[in-house]
């Protein structure tokens, strides 16, 4: 046997490696040095999706591999700033993903940035059109005319209620299943004001207060919006707050936690679980996302619906909404584009397993379907999709954004008493400045 | 006083001996040197002057991450955006808020147990063992597994407070309790560095110095008072420096255990230019953000060498 010296083992381990990294042009670390986009599978694919959101886009997406014979390289990434960091670094960069998922409310810096491929030519011909979704939903994908982005749901801010404690409240109608009817906020307050008299507990209903920055801030612009228009305009460049309905809504809610103790003003993530699914409250305000957390649980008998009209004379709705976006990228051939819009078409195709993590269809031949309709409580809520109000467009607004983290902390201090509404109005204004007066990026 | 060797002063014939030396070694061994140095030099060029020099030119563009090329030029815009910027100055103090908290327990801890392990006549490889392994572990592994001990209701910590009596505060919800919890991990965490620094002065020690102290009579306790602390003053100056320049560095553990929560009343800088450069986009005004970090860090530093130099010349 022959001795094989160090340097000849290092040469040969050395070549074996750089073979194996540079075999087929279409290796990621080879692709990486020319530019081009990885071909690893037909269609490359980003998601944010954890938990039973994840599971439910994994069954679609192997579903339609199966269905359709092509493949689908899927990452799920963590979602928030990052996400974003990430899309918007590796679409400039010239390398991003074939399709990926991202919120409408965060579309219009990536429209601005010229980051995303329009939408409306490339998926007329698979019959993807803008009268087979969610008005508001379309809109938000739509920026100076242009659409963006396919919307996938509508995933707004509800009212969930706990059935038998509102049944002993009296709060529900003739079925036995559905509140009966409000119509603004004086029928809201007598309605909380009842479930806590009637099952004499601390409070009537509880919203995650505490260290969550973005459920004040959507319990907020839902009930903003009923009065008044986005509180920035011109891309977020410009502050169009109206001081009085600002003032009224912080009224309004401070009245809940501080005025009448309808609802604990210090509520962290575990205690508005504990509360509401031990029973020692019977109204929780939060996402649709949140009703996988409480269909499990034993004795808990919840349904959920639309908030009403609170402040303003009609329903809103705070949502925002899961899309899938086409990122430009000038290296990508035509097959490979309708690769990604037959993979769109088949998302969409199966949002009705989409909707079993709460969502609101927003591609109406599912939304409109019988199976949908049987859905239960997620087709009790359809309304919200059209009563939908996003996050005002701006370059700093969005899912998951400084300014929901910002607007939100001024929003919980004046829900634990910190602030009186109109001060509110002032630390919201002065905290906006730092947004609205910053150069912006695009 | 100091145990620091000055430089003799500078006499006529040390100029003539030190010209001789600087014409330098033959050129062949000079282009030697080069050749040797030439993959760091090409690395250092590459991944700290070339960006420091990239960073210098978009600090005076609208440069943004979403976008190619480096913008529209803006002038000193970014700059004066930056000062006068509230949330730059509160993240600027939230980093010298965390020097100020664990540089003591950084500086002079790992001294006192540098001294204590040092006096232990057997098995001292494990003490130092014990204390330095912590800063071989990465910060996201650290930072897992103290937030699991931080985790409210169910965690270690949480619970360890419980058991005295105490109530734990909330390490996630509360600005207080994050500093705390920070500072805890970050100590322990990196608590090896600085205690190997102690132990390797404390090893340059002469044992003759022991040895005569003891023949003199001299106890444990008075030789760590009057032998050991005096000789690590040195030490102790090196240490002291290099910790506040590493604590005004921080990032990993705050980012990872807090994200800069809550309601970014932890973010530090190095975060906060993160955050604007990455997340907001803004990678001009992240430029020029670094910049007036940078500045700052040269003038501590430099503050720091002008007060060195100034005592030491009094000693002188």
């Amino acid at each position: 046997m022959t001795q094989i010296s160090r340097r000849q083992f290092l040469a040969a381990g050395g070549s074996v490696s750089l073979a194996v990294a540079l075999s087929g042009c279409g290796s990621p670390i080879a692709t990486s040095f020319t530019g081009a986009q990885p071909k690893t599978a037909d269609v490359i694919f980003w998601h944010l999706f954890g938990g039973g959101d994840g599971e439910n886009m994994g069954t679609m997406v192997r579903d339609y591999q199966k269905s359709s014979g092509q493949s689908v390289e899927s990452t799920l990434l963590s979602w928030g700033n990052p996400f974003y960091t990430k899309l918007a670094l590796s679409t400039s960069s010239g390398r991003p993903p074939d399709v990926t998922v991202a919120h409408l409310s965060r579309v219009p810096l990536l429209a601005q940035a010229d980051l995303l491929t329009p939408v409306a030519d490339q998926f007329r011909a698979v019959g993807v059109t803008q009268d087979k979704f969610t008005p508001a939903a379309w809109d938000k994908a739509t920026v100076d005319g242009t659409t963006y982005a396919v919307p996938i749901d509508t995933h707004p801010f509800v009212l969930f209620y706990n059935t038998a404690l509102a049944a002993k409240a009296g709060l529900l109608d003739a079925t036995g299943e559905n509140l009966k009817p409000m119509k603004n906020s004086d029928d809201f307050v007598a309605a909380l004001q009842a479930m806590k008299d009637a099952n004499g507990s601390d409070f009537a209903a509880v919203a995650t207060i505490t260290a969550d920055p973005s459920t004040c801030w959507r319990f907020f612009l839902m009930i903003y919006s009923g009065l008044a228009g986005p509180i920035v305009s011109e891309l977020g460049t410009k502050v169009t707050i109206d001081r009085s309905a600002m003032e009224e809504t912080f009224a309004f809610m401070q009245n809940l936690t501080q005025g009448q103790k309808l609802m604990p003003a210090n509520a962290t993530a575990t205690t508005t679980t504990t509360l509401f699914s031990q029973g020692r409250v019977g109204f929780l305000f939060d996402g649709v996302w949140q009703i996988p957390t409480y269909r499990e649980i034993k004795g808990l008998e919840l349904n959920v619906v639309p908030f009403p009209a609170l402040l303003g004379p009609e329903p809103v709705a705070y949502a925002d909404s899961h899309a899938l976006v086409i990122p430009t990228s000038p290296g990508r051939s035509a097959t490979r584009s309708a690769d990604s819009v037959d993979f769109v078409k088949g998302l969409l195709d199966q949002s009705l397993i989409w909707a079993d993590g709460g969502h609101i269809p927003a591609w109406l031949p599912v939304q409109e379907s019988q199976e949908f309709l049987e859905l239960k409580p997620q087709s009790n809520y359809t309304e919200a999709a059209f009563n939908a109000v996003y996050d005002p467009p701006g370059w700093y607004t969005g899912a998951g954004s400084d300014f929901q983290t910002a607007m939100g902390s001024v929003i919980a201090s004046v829900l634990t008493g910190g602030t009186d509404p109109k001060a509110g109005v002032d630390a919201m204004t002065t905290s906006l400045k730092t947004f609205s007066t910053a150069r912006p990026p695009v | 006083m100091t145990a620091t060797t000055l430089p003799a002063p500078v006499t006529g014939t040390d100029i003539k001996e030190r010209s001789i030396t600087a014409s330098g070694p033959p050129r062949g061994e000079n282009r030697a040197g080069w050749l040797f140095a030439t993959p760091f030099l090409a690395f250092y060029i590459a991944f700290l002057i070339g960006p420091v020099l990239v960073g210098l030119v978009i600090s005076l563009f609208n440069t943004t991450t979403v976008r190619a090329g480096v913008g529209d030029w803006v002038g000193f815009s970014n700059y004066a955006d930056v000062l006068s910027n509230g949330d730059f100055w509160a993240s600027m103090w939230h980093s010298v808020l965390f020097t100020l908290l664990t540089t003591p327990f950084l500086v002079l801890l790992p001294m006192l147990f540098a001294v204590l392990a040092s006096r232990i006549a057997r098995n001292q490889w494990f003490f130092r063992l014990a204390f330095f392994a912590p800063y071989v572990v990465p910060s996201a592994a650290v930072c897992l597994i103290f937030a699991f001990m931080y985790t409210p209701e169910t965690g270690l910590i949480t619970n360890a407070f419980s058991w005295v009596g105490l109530t734990a505060p909330d390490f996630f919800g509360s600005t207080s309790g994050a500093w705390f919890a920070v500072v805890l991990l970050t100590v322990w965490w990196t608590f090896g560095f600085n205690f190997i620094l102690y132990t390797a002065a404390i090893q340059e020690i002469s044992e003759e110095v022991y040895e005569a102290a003891t023949i003199d009579g001299a106890g444990p306790w008075q030789q760590i008072r009057h032998i050991t602390i005096p000789l690590l003053r040195p030490t102790l100056g090196l240490v002291l420096v290099l910790q506040v320049l590493s604590s005004l560095k921080v990032f990993d553990q705050i980012y990872i255990l807090l994200a800069g929560g809550p309601a970014y009343s932890t973010r530090p800088v190095i975060q906060y230019i993160f955050d604007t450069g990455f997340g907001a986009y803004r990678g001009g005004y992240a430029a020029a953000a670094t910049m007036v970090y940078f500045v700052i860090l040269v003038l501590i530093s430099a503050a720091w060498f002008l007060i060195r130099r100034r005592s030491n010349s009094a000693n002188a």
